[in-house]
Formats: structure tokens, C-alpha cells, sequence
């Protein structure tokens, strides 16, 4: 990053833009979008491996049947705290980093619309992460109540519940300042003859995101401060005794839940789609219905939540409405797959890291959607509800869906950020030692969920050692190639062959016009769109 | 930098409105959801039913078993005075559980009733139940409650057992009220 600033250009006569602070002043008063990009990427990276570090913890005590490492009620914590900090500490900060980053180099904007606020937007992540990172070290320990906070365990936990909802509202405040900067960013300031269906794919995955980010983040909000009321103020909203019910904490839960899932895949499609046009060299075919297909998903997002919860007892009616609504989902997500498909077609292809982690996206998060589709179907459902089934299915679409695209994206805009070329042989060792642990870990828990193992318990019976034990490892594996990317990544920003400001042969787009890193002020001027 | 331009000022006012009305609506989904299940009845199960004046159907016995729970540290004892009855569908019958407060403080409760199996719930009509109020009792007092309650017809010919199970939870916050012991619960 430090390059960065060899290329300040002081020639623009904006003297408040000479002397920003230095130091550690510069990265807290920091209103450039890059530099503020560049602190949530790197905040994520942190909190991916502390929430890795707990799967670890969850991995080692399943490696063997019976009770080796953990009390139960810490297992709990560590299933509960993995997947909160890997949701809302990992993969939604990457991305918003990724939108800080590329949006405005994207659209030929100078910077974000509200500068100030994203300063603020960030700086509020880093105390929330620490409350939940400090709810292990209260009396009773982190929430264990799972990521979805249920009551009525979660009305009833100690006091780390409490640090973990104020960490969410937090976090959901965050989320709110930034989808608002992105969306009028967007909408404001695109250059001229940049028109909304001129825009590159990863900005309109962003600026749908955004919408949904909008719409039920504070629908979160409002469930997490009912159970807050219910613990301490004597509110009934999810307390059978006073009439209230712990069944409507799940459907307001889930309002919220199924489109944060979306959240966290959509801006991924939107990187995949200008990987893979890039390195098939050809256009991204239907670019038109990539941007319907997008507009459906999220729209069908908000009508689907009830598939979460299909055993708490509901109408036959309302079954079969959630499971045809989802099944539904997967005809914007087949025009998406077939499109990146068609992009290849007899496309002058190679594989550079970027691509890999495409295709290998493309590969297993159809794998993962394809599960989906099964556990849509009611009956089975309810068969599969709570199993390892479902933790298959949803770690397929969100390691290897979100966090493959993540990779990939860092790969892609690694060396227009820093101006150096990554080391292709650490990128291609990190892609596919990810890609075989990631299966290794993941696909066994297939059938230790058919066989009915259930989630979220640290014991099991005999009959389900064998495959544990392969997960276990390949887990372990998973965890240890992670650390490929930090080496690629460091090593990639202190040096390395200059990139060029194409970088990539195939690459179409405004940021490709800026020099390799971009100048700490881009497009000042703004360029013109043809 | 067009950060303070007027365009974007209004954006950010129209987002922020819609933030604000949907911290509102998870909110409004509280009674939302009451009412969905006030009209569908897929909640009824802690309020008095109607019945209609049916026939006894002696050629049917349906065994119905009583149990209790207590929530948390409800320093209560609750049990029913008899363990099972065996009951024709569409006679009235009357049972009894007795409660005692072990403590030295005034509690309130409220018991919240469930069946199994589920199917159950539909055909088993409470006419009168100490699970429709809340209770209060004072240090050391011991209450006989009953519940009045018909099988209707209705009920599944493959249902031979219905589980009649209630748990007592405690209304924190009542005690220092005062209740009158038989304050009415929140509605719905």
C-alpha cells in the first residue's frame, strides 16, 4: 500500500489532500476509499482466522467419538462463535472491502458518496468483533446458542448473549452506513455515459446486495433487541408464559436469514463474472439476464425463510408454498451457472489463480446448490433437518461458493492494488490444496447427515468414526493452506514483478485504464464512458 | 469530491427512511404473526374452546395421560392429583392437578399446554383450565386446580393415547405487584 503514496499526485491543488496524517492517525482518519478498502480486507482476514481457529477447535474434538478436548457447553460456544464471526466477520466485511475497493474504480468515481461515513462505517467493526471475541472470558462463557440465536436458549443464556447482540447491533449499523454509501455511490455517481446496464456485473451484484442489506439488517436489529427486552426488561415476545412464542423469533429470524445468505453469495457471482470473462477472453454472455437472474434471487429471497424451519409444525399449505418458492431459486441461479458456462464456450481460456478459483467456484458451489434443492423438497427435510447434511450443504455454497469467489477476486485485483504481480506457483499451490481439503472435509459429512448424524453435538455414535476422522484431517488441512495466502498476499505486497496496467491480457474495464496501484485519488476527471 | 452534494444527501435520506421502516417492521411482525394465528388457530391451545353439544361415543376409550414440568427453578411442586383417566369421546371430564408454592416468596406463574401427539391438539377442547391465567401463590400455599375438557369425535380413530403435558413457567416481575392471584394473562 505504501506505494500508493509515491503516486499521490499533489498537482490538483487541493491542499487538504497534500498532508494526511501518517502512521496509525492514517489509517483511523482515513477517508479514501482504497485505504479504507484495504482495512476491511485485511480486518476480515483476521477475523477469518480466529473464526478458522474455532472450527479447528470444533474439528479436533470431532476427530474421535466421546468427550477428548471440550466441555459440551464449550463445544456449543465454539459452533455458535465460528459461525458468527465467519458471517458477519469474515465473509460480509470482505466484500464490502472488495466494494470499497473496486466500485468507485469500477464506475470512474472519485470516491464513495459519504467519505466520512465510511471511515465510520469501518472503524465500528473492530470494537464489535472484540465483544464477541471478549464473551468467551465472561462468567458462562460466549452464546452457544447456535448463529441463529434461538429462543429460547438465547433468552436464557448468560451474560456473553448480551455482548453478542450488542456486537450485532453494531456490526448491523456498520453494514447499514455502507450499503447506503454503495447504493449512492451507484446511483450518483457513475460516469458520464456509464449507464446502469453498462455497469461491470460486480457492481450490480453490489448495488442489489446493498438493497437487501438495507432491507433486513434492521430487521435483525429488531429481533436481536426483542430478545435483549425479553432477558432483561420483562418483554414477552418469545416467552410461552407470557403469551409471547419462541416459534416467531424463527420466522423473524429467517425474514432476516434467508437474504443474508444472499448477501453473502450475490457480490461473489458478481466477482466470478468478471473473472471469467477475463480469463476466456471473451464478453460475458447474457449479460442482460445475469442482471435479471440477480433481480429474481433477490427478490425471491424474501419469500422462502419458512424452508429453514419446516418442522416447527406448519400448514401443509405453507409447506408446500416455501418449498416451490424455493425450488424456484434455482432457475435465476441455472441462467447464472450456464451463463459463466457459455462465457467459456470455445473461449481462448487459461488458468491463472483467478480463473482456478472461478472454476472451482462454479464446480463445487453447484454441488452446494444442488443439495439445496434437495433439502427443499419438504419431506426430506424434515428427515435432514439439523444433520450434517445441512452443514455439507451450506459450507459447499459458502466456503467453496463465497469464500472461493473471495480468493479468486483477491487474486484478480491483487496486482492492480499493489502494482506487483502475485506468485502464480503459491496462488496455484493455495487453490488446490483449498480445493482438495475443502472436499475432503466437507464431502464426507454427506453421508454421516443421510446416516443422521446431528449438528451441533461434540459426541457420537461409533458407526460415524471413520468419516469424522477423514473430515477431522481434511480440515486440518483446510486450515493449514489458508496460511498459503497470507505468505502469497504479504509476499505479494512488499514486491515482485511490476504489473502492468492491464494486468491481465483479457481485462475490460475502467480500473484496467488506471495505472498499477492506482494513484491515491483516481478519476478526479472522470473518464468518459463509450 | 461530491460528497456533500444535494442528490446524494437525498439518496441518503430515502435509504435511511427505509432502514428505519424496516427496524419497524421486524417489529410489526410480532402482531402480525398473533393474528395469523389468531385467525388460522394454529395457536389455540391456551384459551377456552366451544363445544357443541355432541354424543357420547362409548364404543371409544381414549386414554389421556397428565405431565408436568417445572421451567428453570420454579420453586414450585406441581403434579396431577390423578396420573391417567380413560375417557369416552365426547363426555365432559373433570380432573385436577394441585400446585404448591416450597418458597417464601409469592410467585407468579403461567402453564403453557402442549399434546402429543400434535394431531391431538385439534380434537382436545379445554373448557376450563388454570393454563388460561396466570397464577399467584403466597409463601407455603398449596392450590387444587381443575381442567374441564371434552375429546371431540373428531379425533383420529388411530389416536388411543393423548398426552396432555403442561409446563409451568414463571412470570418474573409480578411478585412485587401484587397480583391478585388470578390476574388475567396477556391476551392472545
Amino acid at each position: 500500500m505504501e506505494a500508493a503514496h509515491a503516486h499521490h499526485d499533489h498537482a490538483h491543488g487541493h491542499d487538504a489532500h497534500g498532508h494526511h496524517p501518517s502512521g496509525i492517525m492514517r489509517w483511523i482518519t482515513t477517508t479514501n476509499h482504497k485505504d479504507i478498502g484495504t482495512l476491511y480486507l485485511i480486518f476480515s482476514l483476521t477475523m477469518f482466522f480466529v473464526g478458522g481457529l474455532l472450527a479447528m477447535g470444533i474439528r479436533l474434538e470431532l476427530m474421535q467419538p466421546g468427550l477428548q478436548f471440550w466441555r459440551p457447553e464449550f463445544f456449543n460456544e465454539l459452533t455458535t462463535m465460528h459461525g458468527l464471526i465467519m458471517v458477519f466477520g469474515a465473509i460480509m466485511p470482505a466484500f464490502v472491502g472488495f466494494a470499497n475497493w473496486q466500485v468507485p474504480l469500477m464506475i470512474g468515481a472519485p470516491d464513495m458518496a459519504f467519505a466520512r461515513m465510511n471511515n465510520w462505517s469501518f472503524w465500528l467493526l473492530p470494537p464489535a468483533a472484540s465483544l464477541l471475541v471478549a464473551s468467551f472470558f465472561v462468567p458462562g462463557g460466549a452464546t452457544a446458542a447456535g448463529w441463529t440465536l434461538y429462543a429460547p436458549l438465547s433468552t436464557q443464556m448468560g451474560p456473553g448473549m448480551d455482548l453478542a447482540i450488542f456486537a450485532l447491533h453494531i456490526m448491523g449499523a456498520s453494514s447499514i452506513m455502507g450499503s447506503i454509501n454503495i447504493i449512492t455511490t451507484i446511483l450518483n455517481m457513475r460516469a458520464p455515459g456509464m449507464t446502469l446496464m453498462k455497469m461491470p456485473l460486480f457492481v450490480w451484484t453490489w448495488l442489489i446486495t446493498a438493497y437487501l442489506l438495507i432491507a433486513v439488517m434492521p430487521v435483525l436489529a429488531g429481533a436481536v433487541t426483542m430478545v435483549l427486552t425479553d432477558r432483561h426488561f420483562g418483554t414477552h415476545f418469545f416467552n410461552a408464559a407470557g403469551g409471547g412464542d419462541p416459534v416467531m423469533f424463527q420466522h423473524i429470524f429467517w425474514f432476516f436469514g434467508h437474504p443474508e445468505v444472499y448477501i453473502m453469495i450475490l457480490p461473489g457471482f458478481g466477482i466470478v463474472s468478471q473473472i471469467v470473462p477475463t480469463f476466456a477472453r471473451k464478453p460475458l454472455f447474457g449479460y442482460s439476464s445475469m442482471v435479471y437472474a440477480t433481480a429474481s434471487i433477490a427478490i425471491l429471497s424474501f419469500l422462502v425463510w419458512a424452508h429453514h424451519m419446516f418442522t416447527v409444525g406448519m400448514p401443509a399449505a405453507a409447506q408446500l408454498f416455501f418449498m416451490y418458492m424455493t425450488m424456484l431459486i434455482a432457475v435465476p441461479t441455472g441462467v447464472k451457472v450456464f451463463n459463466w458456462i457459455a462465457t467459456m464456450w470455445k473461449g481462448s481460456m487459461t488458468f491463472e489463480t483467478p480463473m482456478l478459483f472461478a472454476c472451482g467456484f462454479i464446480f463445487v458451489f453447484s454441488m452446494g446448490g444442488f443439495t439445496g434443492l434437495v433439502l427443499a423438497i419438504t419431506p426430506v427435510d424434515i428427515q435432514l433437518q439439523d444433520t450434517y447434511y445441512v452443514v455439507a450443504h451450506f459450507h459447499y455454497v459458502l466456503v467453496a461458493g463465497s469464500l472461493f469467489a473471495l480468493f479468486g477476486g483477491v487474486y484478480y485485483w491483487l496486482p492492480k492494488w499493489t502494482g506487483h504481480m502475485y506468485d502464480e506457483t503459491v496462488g496455484k499451490w493455495h487453490f488446490w490444496l483449498s480445493m482438495i481439503f475443502f472436499n475432503v472435509t466437507f464431502f464426507p459429512m454427506h453421508f454421516t447427515g443421510l446416516a443422521g448424524l446431528p449438528r451441533r453435538v461434540p459426541d457420537y455414535n461409533m458407526q460415524f468414526a471413520d468419516f469424522n476422522m477423514i473430515s477431522s484431517l481434511g480440515a486440518f488441512g483446510f486450515g493449514l493452506s489458508q496460511l498459503l495466502l497470507v505468505y502469497g498476499v504479504v509476499k505479494c505486497v512488499k514486491g515482485g514483478t511490476k504489473a502492468t496496467d492491464k494486468v491481465w491480457e483479457g481485462a475490460q474495464g475502467l480500473e484496467w485504464t488506471l495505472p498499477s496501484p492506482p494513484p491515491y485519488h483516481s478519476f478526479e476527471t472522470p473518464p468518459a464512458v463509450k | 469530491m461530491v460528497a456533500g452534494s444535494g442528490a446524494n444527501r437525498r439518496t441518503l435520506a430515502k435509504l435511511l427512511v427505509v432502514a428505519a421502516v424496516m427496524f419497524g417492521f421486524g417489529f410489526a411482525m410480532v402482531p402480525f404473526y398473533r393474528a395469523l394465528c389468531e385467525v388460522t388457530g394454529l395457536n389455540r391451545v391456551a384459551r377456552s374452546d366451544a363445544v357443541e353439544n355432541t354424543q357420547v361415543d362409548a364404543t371409544r376409550t381414549v386414554t389421556v395421560e397428565f405431565d408436568t414440568n417445572l421451567r428453570n427453578d420454579l420453586p414450585w411442586t406441581f403434579a396431577p392429583v390423578e396420573k391417567s383417566v380413560r375417557v369416552h369421546p365426547g363426555a365432559l371430564t373433570l380432573v385436577t392437578f394441585e400446585i404448591r408454592n416450597n418458597s417464601d416468596r409469592p410467585v407468579t406463574g403461567q402453564a403453557v399446554p402442549s399434546y402429543g401427539p400434535q394431531v391431538a391438539a385439534r380434537h382436545f377442547r379445554k373448557l376450563e383450565c388454570f393454563c388460561f391465567t396466570q397464577q399467584t401463590l403466597a409463601p407455603g400455599e398449596v392450590r387444587r386446580m381443575p381442567v374441564a375438557f371434552v375429546i371431540d369425535a373428531g379425533m383420529p380413530q388411530d389416536v388411543n393415547t393423548v398426552t396432555l403435558s403442561y409446563t409451568f413457567f414463571e412470570v418474573e416481575g409480578r411478585n412485587s405487584v401484587g397480583g391478585d392471584g388470578n390476574d388475567r394473562g396477556r391476551a392472545g
